[in-house]
């Protein structure tokens, strides 16, 4: 029987161009059995939103270095609710100033990731947060 | 992951979370997927079903997302609505796999008319994953009037999409290979339409003379007869009857540059012609008996096999194995008594 792979989205939402995180991290999920589906630069949290429902995916990662994220994040969240997907995980890896972390884990977001996180934590993670 | 259960009036009247939801059961074999496709199956059998194959880098995604954009662009008329299925390799080594299709078809986000599921191969080695078939079913009934299947990079010998599709475009670029090439066995057979991508480039205009010279070999009613003959032998010997020639379709050879959107309106006529040549020429119903009759083999084969392995003693098994591997007994006799 095919058991059930962990699917993963992860997105750049906002204007910033550099994504070397977000192709490290969807290299390291897929080296771990994931399957990752990227969708590249400036997308917008419609977008974001409308990738995941399509897909199914069980989690999505979004790669923010633009100092952008106390207004994308929130926008991302309410899109994919709007769309019913409630149950689907969310983290946010990329420049994040400690200060702001706690308000994006109140809002739904089960972890934050800054410049040199371990990608086998980030896999432990998402497998805890998926199949708890 | 179980997240809602599977409603098949939702999924037909447009609610693209069930529709979703659905095809991951389907893809992943779970229960509920059976279900699923017993009561979609009657309504399916609608939507044209066009594959979009060739090499790694031809840039399939991106004229997939530029046909889509065209066939959606306000115009008279009824827009059509489509679905998208990405095929992308899993990893052997890790069973992983990054599905990047997407990355190409940002322009059709937003469109409601459009639905786009990336598939990870999970070890099928035909250019599709082994349930791909299957989310045709879904998605036909879903009331998407078009679906394109874009193959993994396909080399020469994945060409289990022409047995799915009723119009297979393969994709070329300059660049790739000589005339040689272009005669040898494999994907240009299983051609309908062929595309030379990325004509701008130097050497497009001789890719695309090569694959006309290739063509012109065996022109006429005879090269169609022949190559098809051949190609469906080998994909399914029990069903030589497979082989349904195309007289009176002389397959196109296309210069595009997908990336500007040149010569993409030249193509979606000639998919369209194609559609009308199959269903005119009787050869649509031909194909869709064909596929069905392949679908309903292979679940014999399935069903005879888990049959046979409620019969059989695992004892015996053992006893044959064992003499096979002395040497003292063909692995074919082994089987004969054993299935007997």
């Amino acid at each position: 029987m095919t058991e059930r792979k962990i699917r993963v989205l992860i997105a750049k939402p906002g204007l910033d161009g550099h994504d070397r995180g977000a192709k490290v991290i969807a290299r390291a999920l897929r080296d771990s059995g994931m399957e990752v589906i990227y969708t590249g630069l400036r997308q917008t949290p419609e977008m974001i939103a409308e990738a995941a429902l399509q897909e199914d995916v069980d989690v999505v990662g979004l790669s923010i270095l633009s100092g952008a994220h106390n207004a994308l994040v929130p926008s991302v969240l309410k899109k994919m609710h709007e769309y019913g997907l409630k149950d689907v995980k969310v983290f946010v890896g990329g420049i994040v100033p400690k200060e702001d972390i706690p308000n994006l884990l109140s809002q739904g977001v089960y972890a934050v990731y800054g410049p040199g996180t371990d990608t086998r934590h980030v896999i432990e993670d998402i497998n805890q947060a998926v199949n708890p | 992951m179980m997240k809602s259960s599977f409603n098949p009036v939702a999924i037909r009247q447009g609610d693209r979370l069930a529709l979703s939801r659905a095809l991951s059961a389907v893809e992943n074999d779970m229960p509920a997927s059976r279900e699923i496709l017993e009561a979609l199956f009657p309504h399916a059998g609608k939507a044209h079903l066009v594959g979009i194959t060739g090499a790694t880098g031809t840039g399939k995604s991106t004229l997939v997302n530029q046909v889509a954009k065209t066939l959606r662009m306000p115009n008279t008329g009824e827009l059509p609505r489509i679905a998208i299925i990405a095929v992308d390799p899993t990893s052997p080594f890790t069973g992983g796999a990054l599905l990047g299709d997407r990355i190409r078809m940002n322009d059709l986000s937003g469109d409601q008319g459009i639905f786009i599921r990336s598939m990870a191969s999970r070890g099928a080695l035909g250019g599709l994953a082994h349930n791909t078939a299957a989310f045709t079913t879904v998605l036909d009934a879903a009331g998407f009037d078009l679906i394109l299947i874009e193959t993994v990079g396909a080399g020469q010998a994945e060409v289990e999409i022409a047995e799915l599709a009723h119009t297979v475009i393969v994709v070329e670029a300059p660049g790739l290979g000589d005339d040689i090439q272009a005669i040898k066995a494999g994907i240009l057979e299983i051609a309908d339409i062929l595309v030379v991508n990325k004509s701008d480039r130097p050497g497009a205009e001789n890719t695309a003379l090569a694959l006309q010279s290739m063509l012109s070999l065996a022109d006429g009613n005879q090269r169609s007869q022949v190559s098809g003959k051949h190609m469906r032998q080998s994909l399914s010997k029990k069903s030589p009857e497979n082989a349904p020639a195309m007289p009176g379709w002389k397959i196109p050879v296309l210069q595009v540059t997908a990336t500007q959107g040149d010569g993409v309106v030249g193509l979606i006529e000639k998919i369209h012609d194609h559609k009308e040549y199959l269903l005119s020429s009787g050869l649509w119903q031909v194909k869709e008996a064909n596929r069905l009759r392949r679908d309903l083999e292979a679940i014999i084969k399935d069903l005879l096999v888990q049959k046979w392995e409620r019969k059989v003693d695992s004892k015996q098994f053992e006893t044959a194995l064992s003499e096979v591997t002395q040497r003292a007994l063909t692995p074919l006799k082994a089987a004969e008594s054993l299935v007997n």
